[in-house]
């Protein structure tokens, strides 16, 4: 269930979803069974944050990691970072690009 | 990608549909595929499908679904796979599974395959084999189900829905669930090719319709975040057509196992058509100027009631295949839409053939 994504989530990238940069479009996007979601700028940042590290072969951050990261960033209040980043996941995972 | 540039205003189209083959060890009742199927001698070769690949990468396709027919019947899937891939395009297998092991996908999966769709005709192996044809498909296609998600590749269950299933749409659910899919597709049958030859012996009755939906509406809540639904209501008891394709050459193009380029798979039962081949003509060329694609792209072409209508950039007019079928031209409104003249005449056929008690099936097969 969507509902509740916490700060102690991990979340990662769903069986078959991929971030690639569309080389004719140029945007960013995730691709998934028959699906393509095409990324604002704060929903690719989003993404590079929480799956960063699996991409890589670390254990996933949690959401609360991503959110400092996110805020020491952009140099931005937590909380409002927070609020996005919260969202956005919800979003994703319910569209099916992520999973926790 | 000059071709596609803003003098035109024609977007690059996102997917391609590759039917590798017609061969099939299935007999579906249901089949899409034309009536007139290719042969194998007739199939592209490997070459000509990389050619094909490397032309849809190119012209900013981002996916390509391998279909068929059953593609996995063609040995070279690995290769056409990987060559995809290599060419940045996702990879899609839409797959009966009848012919796969867990060897084989762990292959197909190390070449770049990202998500498999299986295709299942009911939760009820008997009745799975009284629409395919196929004894023996309902074990099988579980065993691969689960070696899919074994293999950490993305599953779909493709549950295509008909009279003899439509009261299990629930069971469909749960096996989906069952077999951590990420996806399920709940398709109620399009009635084209091989479908509208037996469309006596599929057509639901109006009541199992309104109780399947009723059942969807009801788990879909539960399933947020689970399960991805992807849910086709059926044509003949809507009252706005679907927009086929996304509109007529606006998003798909379809390349047959013989290399005819199609705007949609039923495209070739619309008589006067020509259709381009991948092996004569640029693929970007054939996108962008081809008198196949040009013939309903946009809205020029539409007569009324479309052509003043508020809808006609979100259905497009609907479906031109099921224009032909149910009204006898491909230039009419989609019969669909209750605007159309022909409107009527849907809810008799649904009413005749959903009332037919034991019409017999008509297999595939490749001679009538």
């Amino acid at each position: 269930m969507t509902d509740g994504v916490t700060e102690e989530d991990r979340v990662r990238l769903a069986p078959g979803v991929m971030l690639r940069q569309d080389r004719v479009r140029g945007h960013w996007q995730l691709l998934g069974p028959e699906r393509v979601l095409i990324l604002d700028e704060v929903a690719l940042e989003v993404v590079r944050a929480v799956t960063a590290p699996s991409q890589t072969g670390q254990p996933p951050v949690t959401v609360g990691t991503a959110i400092a990261a996110l805020a020491a960033q952009f140099d931005a209040p937590r909380e409002e970072i927070a609020a996005d980043v919260l969202e956005v996941l919800g979003d994703m995972i319910t569209k099916g690009f992520l999973t926790r | 990608m000059t071709i596609c540039g803003a003098t035109t205003g024609l977007e690059p189209p996102l997917a391609l549909l590759a039917e590798l083959t017609h061969r099939c060890p299935l007999r579906c009742a249901y089949c899409s595929n034309p009536l007139a199927l290719d042969p194998a001698s007739r199939e592209l070769d490997t070459a000509a499908w990389c050619h094909v690949l490397d032309e849809a990468a190119d012209l900013g396709i981002i996916q390509v679904h391998f279909s068929g027919g059953e593609p996995t019947a063609r040995k070279d899937l690995e290769a056409l796979i990987a060559h995809a891939t290599a060419a940045g395009l996702y990879a899609n297998l839409i797959t009966s599974a009848v012919l796969l092991d867990r060897a084989r996908l762990e292959r197909l999966r190390d070449a770049g395959l990202q998500h498999v769709q299986i295709g299942f005709q009911d939760t009820v192996p008997a009745k799975a084999e009284l629409i395919s044809g196929f004894p023996g498909g309902q074990p099988k296609k579980l065993e691969v189900a689960r070696a899919v998600t074994d293999a950490g590749m993305a599953l779909t269950v493709n549950a295509i829905v008909q009279r003899h299933n439509i009261d299990r749409v629930d069971d469909f659910i749960d096996m989906a669930l069952e077999l951590k899919a990420g996806r399920i597709e709940i398709a109620n049958v399009q009635y084209y090719g091989w479908a509208l030859k037996n469309r006596a012996a599929l057509m639901p009755t109006r009541e199992q319709l309104v109780r399947m939906d009723e059942r969807v509406r009801v788990r879909l809540p539960e399933l947020k975040g689970r399960l991805v639904v992807d849910y086709v209501v059926p044509d003949y008891y809507a009252k706005r057509p679907k927009a086929c394709m996304g509109g007529w050459g606006r998003k798909f193009l379809n390349v047959t196992p013989s290399g005819s380029v199609l705007p949609c798979h039923a495209a070739e039962t619309i008589p006067g058509m020509a259709f381009d081949r991948v092996t004569e003509r640029p693929l970007a060329d054939i996108w962008a100027n081809s008198a196949a694609f040009q013939r309903y792209r946009g809205t020029d072409w539409m007569p009324q009631p479309c052509r003043s209508c508020d809808q006609k950039e979100i259905d497009w007019g609907g479906c031109r295949c099921q224009a032909l079928a149910l009204t006898g031209s491909a230039d009419n409104t989609d019969p669909v839409c209750d605007l159309s003249e022909h409107h009527g005449r849907l809810g008799d056929i649904a009413a005749t053939d959903g009332g037919t008690a034991e019409a017999p099936i008509t297999y595939r097969s490749f001679s009538l």
